[in-house]
Order: structure tokens, then sequence, then C-alpha cells
């Protein structure tokens, strides 16, 4: 009972001592606060309108966000206010890049299945995602991508050699044959190299505050309905706050309008803009998987036709009477050879020094590493017939 | 019910074909792709009752992951006073190195759970062992975390009973009995250790215990160092080496208790595992081994690890503890 009174006695006048101490706060800050009343809600970082008919709220009663287009299946612009108006030269340069992206992903897809590199990931049917919103932004622009986005170093002028050297992992690998195939970084084009786990980019690149994301309908086997129940990433956008865009990604003009625009908004607000683009990923998802088993032919050639990025601004370029079927010919046969050539030199390069597994780890080998290196080192002086041989000690780094 | 990224089309390793089909959509279903959620969604449906058992895609994605399992999972029943626990969860998780993984599919976190009281980690070496073990986590009380070699789900080959049946969680097995080192391992490593002990055999005329802990955590210190028939007698008695083993030869009973466990039978110790060699689970065990057989030892106790950087791509040849690399250390052992 004691205790009792005294507690209650405590809280006495811990709320007298609190309320003491609202009243020297609001004379001190009378300016600042205002007191909560009965016609607005006046909750800290939140401003709405009150309601007193009880109400759930359908998820789909906000509609959805539409996706913007420019170009039709035809290649024909639809509302010309939206043509980004773009010179023949650089139409043309960005069909090159797309159709150089996907003779490579052909050519390197089968040397996958020849077991001459490890692993591979094509990017059919999203071309234009990456390619569109890379000719939007600037080559010093730092780009924080994910796997399927090599459209971007192949805009910023990444070499064919400098893509299968990566996928060969071989004593010219920018990365030094530490990462699996596909895994490209630039610093020479602002390009962070490729981490596997997905959207670890995003709050990376919170710094560039330009968000574009890819929605190409499957998580490996998982398709979008399993993956979103809300109306996909774009909805997102306005729940953290976000200005949002959503765009056809397969229509190469409409993403880089976007792009464009987004840019152009995050420089002068620095706000962050999110863009989702909708793609839908024609291939499997990588060469480990065999998308035919949790989807059928018929779904994915509905996106092989006229709605492909690539023939979609074939279109519009033949529309212009800027390209001929033998300008297609020969361009798609140069690309071809150009990756093949490619290739044969990739592939005869010998892997870098073994020792660069222990390099960069830290900035500089702490003595435990260094140690673990001569460990190999001597046992490699005796055991040396039972390891590759093909790991050139002549071209490393550091020796 | 049995949940992850793409599990019910049979999942990526096909783990799960089937199922959906034959369980339906409520059993068996995709999470989006957030193993925070898979880890988290899993310990509610346990705790709730339900008996979960989560997938998560590769072990190098189960960071996500790490507060609910860690925080939360291994941490349920006591923080309540044992008036809740998610003992119903099971996660299972594909682990170590397949060839060409590179830094994110190579991975073996294993070390980094085993630190967490509360939790239960288990990896099997082959089919056989799969089964009834994985049977015994999901019946098992406590949370438990299921580590499938990926490399195995192809090479591995058993006659596997066609009936229900489990195995013992939290005891290792002696896969082939010898008198000089005992080779400790966990998962693949195990396949290793045996080409290793052949090896010693045929160019050293060494014999090894080979011993597959089977359950990381908690692991069987009686099969690896015979620490539950500790004999103190003969300790008080003396602490010099000499004189400890002139007792063992003079009073046998007195100072030994039969059968002798490994490591105090045979006075060497070589841990591997793939996982990077600080803070490795091998230093738990290398630690306890010191700790129990101080005495009995003949040599250091040999650690043969994965190194200290992250899993190389083109490097893999070079960075596992390969027969070799083992080998090697058994020389070091026995000639020390």
């Amino acid at each position: 009972m004691a205790l009792k009174n005294t507690s209650l006695h405590f809280i006495k006048n811990l709320s007298r001592f609190g309320q003491s101490l609202c009243a020297k706060h609001l004379s001190s800050a009378r300016t600042n606060i205002t007191l909560a009343t009965d016609d607005k809600p006046m909750f800290p970082g939140f401003s709405a309108q009150w309601t007193d008919k009880l109400h759930l709220i359908d998820p789909t009663s906000h509609g959805t966000i539409p996706v913007y287009r420019v170009l039709d299946y035809g290649g024909n612009i639809i509302n010309s206010s939206e043509d980004p108006k773009l010179d023949q030269s650089k139409v043309v340069e960005i069909y090159h890049c797309m159709t150089l992206l996907n003779s490579m992903d052909r050519i390197l897809y089968e040397c996958q299945r020849q077991g001459r590199i490890s692993f591979y990931m094509t990017h059919y049917g999203e071309e234009a995602t990456a390619v569109g919103s890379a000719a939007a932004v600037n080559p010093d622009d730092l780009v924080f991508a994910q796997y399927r986005e090599t459209g971007v170093l192949m805009w910023r002028g990444y070499t064919l050699d400098q893509f299968i050297n990566q996928c060969f992992g071989n004593c010219e690998d920018e990365g030094k044959g530490r990462m699996m195939p596909i895994h490209y970084g630039s610093k020479a084009n602002n390009f962070v190299t490729i981490s596997s786990p997905l959207t670890v980019q995003l709050p990376q690149g919170k710094v560039s505050r330009e968000m574009g994301t890819r929605n190409n309908g499957y998580a490996i086997s998982t398709p979008s309905h399993e993956q979103y129940r809300g109306d996909g990433i774009a909805a997102h956008g306005p729940a953290y706050g976000m200005t949002t865009i959503r765009v056809d990604g397969n229509d190469i003009f409409a993403v880089y309008n976007a792009t464009k625009a987004a840019r152009e908004f995050a420089v002068k607000e620095n706000r962050p803009v999110l863009i989702e683009a909708l793609t839908y990923r024609i291939g499997h998802h990588s060469t480990s998987d065999d998308s035919s088993t949790y989807r059928q032919d018929s779904e994915v050639n509905q996106w092989t036709g006229a709605s492909h990025p690539i023939a979609r601004l074939k279109q519009y370029m033949e529309n212009q009477g800027w390209w001929t079927e033998a300008q297609e010919k020969e361009w798609k046969q140069d690309t071809v050879n150009r990756v093949r050539k490619s290739l044969e030199l990739c592939e005869k390069r010998l892997k870098p020094d073994w020792r660069e597994m222990f390099y960069d780890v830290y900035e500089k080998m702490p003595d435990h590493l260094m140690n673990q290196m001569k460990m190999m080192e001597e046992h490699l002086d005796k055991y040396a017939e039972h390891y590759p041989k093909n790991y050139d000690k002549k071209n490393s780094s550091f020796v | 019910v049995i949940f992850g990224e793409d599990v019910g089309f049979g999942g990526v390793f096909r783990c799960t074909l089937g199922l959906q089909d034959k369980y339906g959509k409520d059993r068996v279903f995709n999470t989006p792709l957030c193993e925070q959620g898979i880890a988290g969604f899993g310990i509610g449906a346990a705790a709730a009752g339900s008996t979960a058992i989560a997938e998560i895609q590769f072990a190098d994605y189960i960071f996500p992951a790490f507060d609910q399992l860690v925080n939360e999972a291994a941490k349920y029943r006591y923080r309540s006073g044992n008036t809740f626990n998610c003992g119903n969860l099971t996660v299972r998780s594909t682990w170590g190195a397949v060839g060409h993984g590179g830094l994110y599919h190579s991975q073996c976190p294993e070390a980094y759970f085993a630190h967490t009281p509360g939790l239960k980690i288990v990896v099997p070496r082959g089919a056989l062992k799969a089964k009834g073990l994985l049977l015994s986590c999901i019946q098992d009380r406590d949370p438990c975390i299921f580590f499938e070699p990926k490399i195995l789900y192809r090479g591995a080959v058993d006659d596997v009973p066609l009936k229900e049946y489990t195995l013992p969680l939290g005891k290792a097995d002696i896969l082939l009995e010898g008198d000089a080192v005992t080779l400790v391992g966990w998962g693949t490593q195990v396949h290793v250790l045996l080409e290793a002990a052949q090896l010693a055999q045929k160019e050293l005329g060494v014999s090894c215990e080979v011993i597959d802990l089977v359950t990381i955590l908690p692991w069987d210190r009686e099969t690896v160092c015979n620490v539950s028939n500790n004999s103190p007698a003969a300790s008080r008695l003396s602490t010099n080496v000499a004189v400890y083993k002139l007792l063992l030869l003079l009073a046998p009973r007195l100072t030994t208790p039969t059968p002798q466990q490994s490591v105090k039978k045979t006075g060497r110790a070589l841990i591997a595992h793939e996982a990077p060699l600080t803070a490795g689970f091998g230093s738990e065990v290398a630690s306890v081994i010191q700790e129990e057989c101080f005495l009995h030892l003949e040599s250091p106790i040999q650690r043969v690890t994965g190194f200290d950087t992250p899993f190389p791509h083109i490097f893999e040849p070079f960075y596992l503890p390969d027969k070799w690399r083992c080998f090697d250390a058994i020389k070091k052992s026995v000639n020390y």
C-alpha cells in the first residue's frame, strides 16, 4: 500500500514536472509550436485531413501509374511533341550498340554451353533499357548497375575485348579474375563493379539521386504478380516521397526521354527520381536456368515481334529512310565478326598470377595474408604438377 | 509449409520438384525476393504453430536475414521465458564451392551463425545423411539451419531408403578409423579428407581417422576429444607429460578410460573447411581439442582452410583446401 501511494505520488509529481517543462518550452518557443486542435491532425511529420467515416482503402483504388511511351510498334512517334529529335548518327549509334550487345550475347551464351566460360547472362528483350538510359546521361555520371545492364557500359565505349576478358577472368581482366563472368566494372567509364546480390546498389546509388529500375517480369521463375501485390515498383515512389515515372522499357525513345528528364529534375531540384522501366526477359535467367520449366513459349513469343526494342527502333530508322535491309545484313555480320575476333584473342590469354587472389582485400596487404601467400608459394613449390598451368607469373601487376 | 525464392516450379536446384503439384500452393509457394522477409515470415509461422521450412537460395544471400535469425529465431525461447519458441522453423540454404561460383555463389557462413546460442546448424555430406538429418531438423524443437553443399546435389550418389528415417543431430560420424592423425571436416570437405587419408596411407603409410562433424552447433566434442570420459585422476597425479605417459603404461585403469576417442587416441588433429581461416569454425574445434587433449597432443593442431580473402572466381583451384594441402598438413603433423 505504502509503495503504491509512493508510486502514485511519484507519477503525480512527474506529470506536474512534465507540465511545467511543457509550459517552459511553450513560452520560449511560442512562435514554433502550434497546440494540437480539433481542426486538423497535427501529428508530427504528417499532413492529412480528418475523416469520420470508416473506410478500408482498397489498394487498387488509387489507380495505376500509366506507362509512358513514345514509339508505337510500327516504329512511329505517337505524339510529335515527345519526339526527342535525335539525329541520324545518334540513332544509328544507339542501334549499333543494342545489336552489338545482342550478338555478343548470342556468341558468349554458346561459349558457356561449350564449357569455354563458366557462366553467362543475356539481355534478350532488354537492350533498350540500359542503352536508352545511358544515352541520356553524361559519361561522367556514376552508375551503380545490376547485372543485365551491360548496355550502359557498351554505350560508354567499353570494348568487346574488355567484356570478354572479364568473362574469361584472364590476365587482362580489370577485375583481376575475382568475379564470375558478366560482373563488369570500369572506373574509367564511371561504372561501379557489379555485385551479384540484388538491389544492393540502391542504397549505394542514392548519391546519384536517380534510381532507374527494370521490371522485366521475372525474378528467375517468380513472375511479377508473385513479387509485387501493389502497382509494381513505381507505386513505391510516391510512398517514399519520390518523384516517379514509369516507362515502356522496350521503347528506346521513352527510356531516353524519361531518363533525360529525370536527370534534369534530380540535378535542378536536388531530389531523387524513381524510374520504373517495364520490359520482358526473353532469355533464360542465366546459363544455369531453363525457363521452359516455368513459362510457355507462347508467352515468350509475344515479345519477340514488333514490340521488341531492337525491331521497333529498326522500324523507326527504316521509316526515316536511315536504314536498309542491306545495311542490316552487313552490320549483323560485322557484329558477329567483331565478337568472334575478340573471342579468339581473349580465350588464348593466360589467367592472372594466382597471387592476385591475395591482393586488394585491403588497400595494403596485412601480415597474416602475406604469410598465407608465402605458405601457398611453398606449397606450390612442392605440388605444382597438381595445379592449373595457365596462370601467368610474368604478367602480374605487382611482381 | 515450404517457401522461398523459386521453390514453386521446383527450385533452382530442383529440391522442391513436384511438391507444389502434390501439396498445393497453400503449402509450397514462392516468396518475393527478400531474405529478411523469408526468415521473418518463417519465424512467425513457426511461432504460430506451423512447420515452416524456409529456403534461402544461396547462403551468400542469407545476410539480410541475419538479424531475424540471430536476434529473433535464436532468442525466441530464451527471451520469452520459454513461453514462445520457433522450434518449428528449419532454414535450408545452399552452401559451399561449386567450381565457378566466385564471391557470391560459394560461401560457407556457418561460423557467423555458430557464434549464436539458440541455433542449430547442420551440414550433410551426401544424400543418405541429407534426408535423415533434414527430417531431424524439421522435427527438432529448436530453429535449425541446414546448409546443403550445392556441388553435391549432382555429385553425391547414395542408396537412400524410401521410407522416413531420422539421423541424430549433434552426433559426429567416424568414417574411417585410424591411429595417427584425426581429420575433422563437414560437408563437401569430408570427401576431400577421405582422399587425403588415402594419399597419406599410400604415400606415407600413415593411418588417418576421418570424422564428419555433421552438426556444427552443437558439435560433438565427445567423438573428437573424448570429453565426457575425461579422467581427472591422472591429470591430478601429474602435469608432467612424461610421468603421465608412464602412468598410462603402468596403470591404464587409473589413467585411461576405454575406448579412447579420436584425438586422445591419435594425438594429432587437422581441421579443414572451405571458409576463410580467421575465426572459421576450425578455430573453435582447435580450441576445444587443445583444452581437452593437451597432454595427448604430439604436434600442433593443423587447420587447412580457404584463405582470408573473399572467394575468388578464377583462382578457385588455388583457394580451396584441396587434398594436396590436406596431405601436406598431415605430413607436417606426423613429421613434427
